[in-house]
Order: structure tokens, then sequence, then C-alpha cells
């Protein structure tokens, strides 16, 4: 039996729109307020989707600790207060949530391996939200099994 | 196709318990959920009916018999009680969050009638949910 798991985290960090390939004036009027050289900043909330068969001893799909411990270890410590713009992980890459959501869904499907990753969905503000699930697919605004 | 979802809420109590393994197994496995004194969550679960709309009604489910059905499958079987010791289901299973809403899909799904289950979703916490969507 095939469940879907998701988990919730928090972090808090900084960031500046910007891109090298366009002008000041195109950056202005592309991210407007969110251009501000000084940076702003945001609550993150992530919520992480994994999936797998339930398993017959435990009823669980994975551990939440191996899932709490591995975000805490590779999500937490990178990026919650700090500066995402000053991460090595966004020196070529501007620091969207777009962007974001892919980057975290990499790091966690290179380094969780007990239950598949499904998808990755990060609010900036109560009233943002994306989703990235890798390239295979992607049914965005909907649960992964939406459609199927 | 339309998909409709419905809410509910429940209190319960459960513990995480396998005879399959030592004292020790399910302490170091379930941590704090291993104590048999048990603990409890308010359970907040959304069912998605999926279907088309009935032309003369304009609905996709009737949503008085689906609270009917959500209330005597889950919300009288299992508000205010002991899942471990008054849901029959889990006898012989742990009532972690994803066997919960796979009993409560079971529960559901021979009582549908004009829609269909689609997912089942259990939030045991803000931060923590399981979607079932039957066998896949």
């Amino acid at each position: 039996m095939k469940a879907y798991l998701t988990r919730r985290y928090m972090f808090a960090a900084s960031h500046r729109l910007h891109s090298d390939a366009l002008t000041d004036a195109e950056n202005t009027e592309t991210y407007g307020k969110c251009n501000n050289p000084y940076g702003h900043g945001h609550n993150y909330a992530v919520e992480v989707t994994v999936s797998g068969q339930v398993n017959r001893n435990t009823g669980m799909v994975c551990n939440l600790v191996d899932l709490d411990e591995c975000f805490r270890r590779e999500v937490m410590e990178r990026f919650d207060h700090k500066s995402l713009n000053s991460r090595p992980e966004f020196a070529k890459l501007v620091p969207t949530t777009e962007n974001l959501a892919g980057v975290i869904y990499q790091i966690l499907k290179r380094q969780f391996h007990t239950a598949h990753l499904e998808k990755v969905r990060i609010e900036e503000t109560l009233n943002n939200s994306f989703e990235y699930c890798g390239e295979a697919h992607c049914n965005a605004s909907v649960s992964p099994a939406m459609g199927k | 196709m339309v998909y409709l979802t419905r809410k509910c809420e429940f209190s319960a109590s459960h513990y995480y318990h396998s005879p399959d393994f030592t004292m020790e197994e399910n302490q170091r496995i379930f941590g704090k959920c291993a104590n048999l004194n048990g603990h409890g969550h308010n359970y907040t679960l959304e069912v998605t009916v999926k279907g088309d709309i009935d032309p003369t009604t304009g609905f996709v489910v009737d949503l008085k018999q689906l609270k009917e059905i959500l209330n005597s499958e889950v919300v009288d079987a299992m508000d205010h009680r002991h899942l471990n010791k008054e849901v029959p289901e889990f006898a012989n299973q742990i009532p972690t969050t994803e066997n919960l809403a796979i009993t409560i899909w079971n529960r559901l799904h021979s009582k549908m009638r004009r829609a269909r289950l689609h997912r089942v979703r259990v939030y045991e916490m803000p931060d923590l949910f399981v979607d079932y969507y039957g066998e896949q």
C-alpha cells in the first residue's frame, strides 16, 4: 500500500532578486521591490512530500526522525538565518522561490534515500507558493497523484 | 471530472508498539510514540471525491450523504476514542497516520455511491499529513 507523507518545516532567510544577465533598469523593472540592493527576508514554509509502501512492521512510509534529521542537516544548516545570495547554491542562480524549490529538491534527492521524494512545496508568503516535483512530472497546485 | 473535498475533525489517542520488536527496538524506532500509556492528537481529515456533475442536481456528490458516511465511519468510530483499543483495524496493526489514512479509505470506499473516492488526507498535526489514493 503506497502512501504519501508530507512534513512541513519553517526557516527564515534573506534574498535579493537580481540577474547579471539584465541591466540595472531591466532588473528594477523585472523584480521591483525585490531588487532592493540591501535585500529583504521571508519566513519560508517548506512542505516535503515523500512516498513509498507502508512498511508492515512499522506502519510507516519512513521514519520521521530520519527525514527531520536530513532536513535539519541539509536545508536548515544551509539556509536558516542566512542570506540566500551568499550561498554557493545561488552563486549563479537568482534566489527566486522557484529556484529555491528546485535547489532544495535536488539536495533532498541526493541525501534522502529511505523513501521516494515526490515534491517540494515552498510558501514564500501566505499568498505565494511554489512546487517542484523534478523534471519527470509535476502537476503543480494539486497533489502528486491528482489526475491519475 | 470535478473534485470535491470535505473536511472533518476528530480527537483520539494512540501509541505505537509492534509485538514483533523488543521493548528496546520499539523505543528506538517509535521514540516518544512508544509510550504504552498513549498520547493523543487533534486529527483533521480531508476526503476528496471525484465524478461528473449530475446535470439535474448540479452535484458531484450529495454532501448530506457524504457527511453521514464520515460521521458513522470515522467520527463516531474514532472521535474521543483510543485507536489501539477501540478501532478493530488497529488490533493487529500500528495506528500510524499512514495506516489511519488507509483504514479510513477502506471504510469509506465501499460506501461511496455516485462519486468515487479520490484521496484521503489525514493531518496528525498542522506540520504532518499523509495522503492515500487507494492501491496504486
